[in-house]
């Protein structure tokens, strides 16, 4: 990957003192149809971690981060989000704690009927406070971040899956969230492809420092997230045995049956004794 | 097949029914909120409005052509062609102008408001609406139904006038009718209260094929198949529900005119 030119500047913590956790759960339940999805799960993401979140399908992995960015209401327990209660809050006052919060859809969920330009940026259109050329300034910017910067023109039907899933991206970035939701970003992509997403999901971590949740199937994913750094010199992303002193802020959250049965970094996991883990992991 | 018991049913139907309420009362709402999305209402008043003329403008045409071959039939048996044009006025502008134009932009657009808000739901990409910080309610609902109303009173206007002129042509090509008698009585016994119910209808059906089209659309479940399902319910929903109001609408405006 070449050396990105993007110019986003270091987004700012606004209003959140910086020990207090981006997202807090406590004991969340759903359930759709009479069967339960979550049961009283309870877990918080720090400031600039990325969490990766495992399950079988079903396990209720997308439908967190819907809880999180308040699409769906939980039927019990609390969510806090940049320390904001959002079970509690209507649809409308909703709107303004999303600004500060990116999601990437897992099928990349762009607008059929718009243009790359017009999709990236769609929040900034339709606040109607930033001048036109500010807005192209950055679009631009965001695109040139996940390297797309020849796509604006182009309509999504034209676009390979990899180029959605990366406009998608640019999408969720360009108001600079301080917290990004990745729901499967790699899925149903190639081996090469992915490690693209993946190495831009850590750029955005190291370079930007941005907190993210992660929902995926595939854990050589997170291991990559987990293993690697992004060098802003060089552009790169790079195996952290090359740097042993780096410390990556990467922890692992796995569900099973509605619950949560792992929470921690990934040397924790390497030694857990669990069977299912243990399976799951080899 | 899975049985269903008779309360599950009932409680969806309900619910069904609470939801809806709930959606044409936002959309009447968001009308009056901000943002308002005048680029969209006229994209889709283009869209609703433009695109349904051809068939408005045919079946408008044709419905006056027929209704004067068939009651010239019966007119003539007791001597009465010279009422001719007040029948098919009547006609026309009462009842067969809202009612069929309303039908003909329900199997239109209210499927297509269906197919095109229910892809969006099923590939999240009302979801990223929401998670972009944009109401669906005031930027896909609010326009379609604004749209819709003020179209289909314009439509239903369009399509009386093009029944009289159906009417007039088969009246003075085919029967060999004067042509002035024709427009004279069917011009004079046009009355205040039909014209009002003859345009108070279409604001009603309007409204109620833009938020049947956005209820089914919205509520669509289970991937493509799902959208099918929901541009199917769309269609026979609308068009039995105006077959349903213009029998209350009109008895309920005949009552309250007077009408024996």
């Amino acid at each position: 990957m070449s050396t990105p030119t993007s110019t986003i500047s270091p987004r700012i913590p606004i209003g959140v003192e910086p020990a207090t956790p981006i997202i807090i759960f406590q004991e969340v339940s759903i359930s759709f149809d009479q069967k339960p999805v979550l049961r009283e799960i309870s877990f918080q993401l720090e400031r600039g971690e990325t969490k990766a979140i495992f399950g079988v399908a079903g396990a209720g992995k997308s439908t967190i981060l819907k809880l999180a960015l308040g699409l769906m209401k939980p039927d019990s327990g609390r969510i806090l989000v940049l320390g904001e209660d959002v079970t509690a809050m209507k649809e409308e006052d909703l709107f303004e704690l999303r600004r500060k919060v990116g999601m990437v859809f897992q099928e990349s969920a762009l607008f059929d009927s718009l243009n790359v330009r017009d999709n990236v940026a769609f929040r900034l259109i339709e606040e109607g406070q930033t001048p036109p050329e500010e807005i192209e300034q950055r679009v631009r910017e965001a695109l040139s971040f996940v390297e797309l910067q020849n796509t604006v023109d182009l309509f999504p039907s034209e676009l390979s899956g990899g180029m959605r899933r990366r406009v998608a991206i640019a999408r969720a970035i360009i108001t600079h969230p301080e917290v990004i939701l990745y729901d499967s970003p790699t899925g149903g992509l190639d081996p090469v492809t992915s490690t693209t997403i993946i190495e831009l999901i850590v750029k955005q971590r190291d370079v930007y420092g941005t907190s993210s949740l992660l929902v995926t199937h595939r854990l050589q994913d997170a291991f990559m997230m987990a293993s690697h750094y992004f060098d802003k010199e060089s552009g790169h992303m790079w195996p952290i045995k090359d740097d042993p002193k780096r410390k990556i802020p990467m922890k692992f959250l796995i569900l099973r049956d509605g619950k949560i049965i792992f929470d921690g970094d990934v040397q924790e996991l390497e030694k857990c004794k669990d069977e299912y883990i243990e399976e799951y992991i080899s | 097949m899975e049985l269903i018991s008779p309360t599950d049913f009932a409680k969806g139907k309900i619910e069904s029914l609470q939801e809806y309420s709930a959606l044409a009362g936002n959309s009447i709402v968001s009308l009056f909120g901000r943002p308002r999305y005048f680029a969209d209402m006229i994209q889709q008043a283009d869209l609703i409005g433009f695109g349904s003329l051809p068939i408005v403008v045919l079946t408008g045409f044709f419905t006056g052509a027929v209704l004067t071959l068939n009651s010239a039939n019966s007119l003539e048996r007791f001597g009465s062609l010279s009422l001719l044009g007040q029948l098919v006025s009547v006609g026309m502008v009462r009842e067969l102008g809202p009612v069929l134009t309303g039908l003909m932009v329900a199997g239109r657009n209210s499927s297509g408001m269906a197919s095109e808000l229910g892809s969006m739901i099923v590939t999240e990409q009302i979801d990223a609406m929401r998670a972009l910080g944009t109401d669906p309610m005031k930027k896909l609902v609010a326009p379609r139904v604004a749209s819709t109303v003020i179209m289909l009173f314009f439509l239903t206007i369009i399509s009386d006038l093009l029944g009289l002129v159906g009417g007039s042509a088969v009246a003075s090509l085919l029967l060999g009718l004067d042509y002035r008698q024709y427009w004279s009585s069917a011009w004079q016994i046009l009355k205040f209260q039909d014209v009002f119910m003859g345009l108070l209808k279409p604001l009603v059906f309007g409204f109620i094929i833009s938020t049947i089209g956005c209820y089914y659309g919205l509520s669509a479940k289970g991937g493509t198949q799902g959208v099918g399902r929901a541009t199917t319910q769309a269609v026979v929903a609308s068009s039995v529900i105006i077959l349903l109001v213009d029998f209350f609408i009109t008895k309920f405006l005949m009552a309250m005119f007077g009408y024996s």
